[in-house]
């Protein structure tokens, strides 16, 4: 079995969409299940009465890269043909936190609120106005932070060979890190949604 | 604020009138498992992750060179996702995926009786300022998207699951800018 499939020639680019487009179904079916069209349950998130985004984030990255892991392994998946972003230390770090600052402030993500507009939600198609309305600010300003958006260049560099540690040890370590932040979010969003029926 | 709420005909009703009962949201981790596997079958199938804001930079572009085509071709940016004019830049696998996100979202909330014309927001705020904060975040959210190269999908998701540095700092980050900024705008949501 070769896969990823598509770089492997199996179908053609008019195929691809189709599959894109299937693909986002899913995508947006799960978010939706997941509560994500709902601003007021994202933001809770940051205010720990509602952990979902961490728990639902943290499983599917989880699951996502045990099922990567195994398929390289026992050789179906070849994970050199599997695309990722180069790293670029600063600008990344800084539109991290950018980014954050939006998602509090707006309460949506890009995906999130195409879920939320699609389910009727004014204020999710409003935030994509916005997230357009900032990537044009950006477009416009892009010549002159260019020097900076090109720093920190540090090619494609994954955890395993940045910590130079192994693949295997470095999926066991997030495995580890996910289940203790899902024991500490159940208990945070026990404690903070008792405190906040007291207060009422 | 008064004319932003003039725009909307119809006035929009914030506290749900529960005719119907919404189904309650599933279990996270159950929904984590799933989305995990959507993402899997996306490394499979395509040999690349999901994505969001790749897709709204690609409309973005196409409107500026609407717009003013002259400027458009001289941006560095905004010619880089028009391409060099052979193929029609919406002709994306990111704005057909993003599509797909708009019918599933709108599917599974019918199918669970949540789709409801309504404005998210705590109790304590105005709609008219709820939707003034959602344009400002997601402008903050547009920019910083741009600025690392992909959005909570595209790097938080597909880069975390690859194991990919520059996306686990972004995560970081992202974490870290909301739970500073969270303190400000808490009268939004509490």
């Amino acid at each position: 079995m070769n896969a990823p499939f598509f770089k492997f020639g199996f179908f053609g680019n008019e195929v691809s969409l189709i599959l894109a487009f299937v693909i986002g179904i899913a995508f947006g079916f799960a978010l939706e299940r997941g509560g994500f069209g709902n601003a007021r349950i994202l933001a809770a998130q940051f205010y720990f009465t509602d952990m979902r985004v961490l728990k639902v984030m943290f499983t599917a990255i989880v699951t996502a890269m045990l099922g990567v892991y195994y398929l390289t392994w026992i050789g179906w998946l070849d994970l050199s043909l599997v695309y990722i972003s180069d790293t670029y230390m600063l600008p990344q770090a800084l539109g991290g936190f950018i980014l954050g600052v939006g998602f509090v402030i707006g309460g949506y993500c890009p995906g999130t609120s195409v879920v939320s507009f699609a389910s009727g939600r004014l204020d999710g198609l409003i935030f994509i106005l916005g997230v357009m309305f900032g990537i044009f600010v950006f477009g416009v300003v892009f010549p002159l932070i260019n020097s900076f958006y090109y720093s920190t260049y540090m090619g494609k560099v994954t955890l395993q060979e940045w910590s130079d540690t192994s693949y295997g040890f470095m999926v066991f370590l997030v495995v580890v890190m996910a289940l203790a932040a899902f024991v500490v979010a159940e208990k945070v969003e026990k404690k903070m949604s008792e405190k906040l029926k007291v207060s009422k | 604020m008064r004319t932003i709420s003039a725009l909307f005909p119809k006035k929009i009703k914030v506290e749900e009138l529960t005719a119907i009962e919404a189904k309650p949201y599933s279990n996270p981790y159950l929904v984590g498992f799933g989305l995990g596997l959507v993402l899997l079958a996306t490394f499979v199938i395509m040999g690349r992750g999901l994505g969001a804001s790749g897709a709204m930079s690609s409309i973005v572009a196409v409107t500026v060179d609407k717009l003013s085509p002259e400027y458009a071709s001289q941006n560095s940016f905004f010619k880089n996702y028009l391409g060099d004019g052979t193929t029609n830049p919406l002709k994306d696998w990111l704005v057909f995926e993003v599509l797909g996100v708009f019918v599933g979202g709108f599917i599974s909330a019918l199918l669970a009786g949540r789709i409801k014309r309504t404005v998210e927001k705590g109790p304590h705020i105005s709609t008219s300022l709820r939707l003034v904060f959602a344009f400002v975040g997601g402008s903050f959210m547009g920019f910083g998207a741009m600025l690392a190269r992909g959005c909570t999908s595209g790097q938080a998701l597909t880069g975390g699951a690859l194991l990919n540095l520059g996306s686990w700092v972004f995560m970081l980050m992202v974490f870290a800018g909301a739970y500073a900024m969270a303190y400000f705008i808490r009268r939004q949501w509490l």
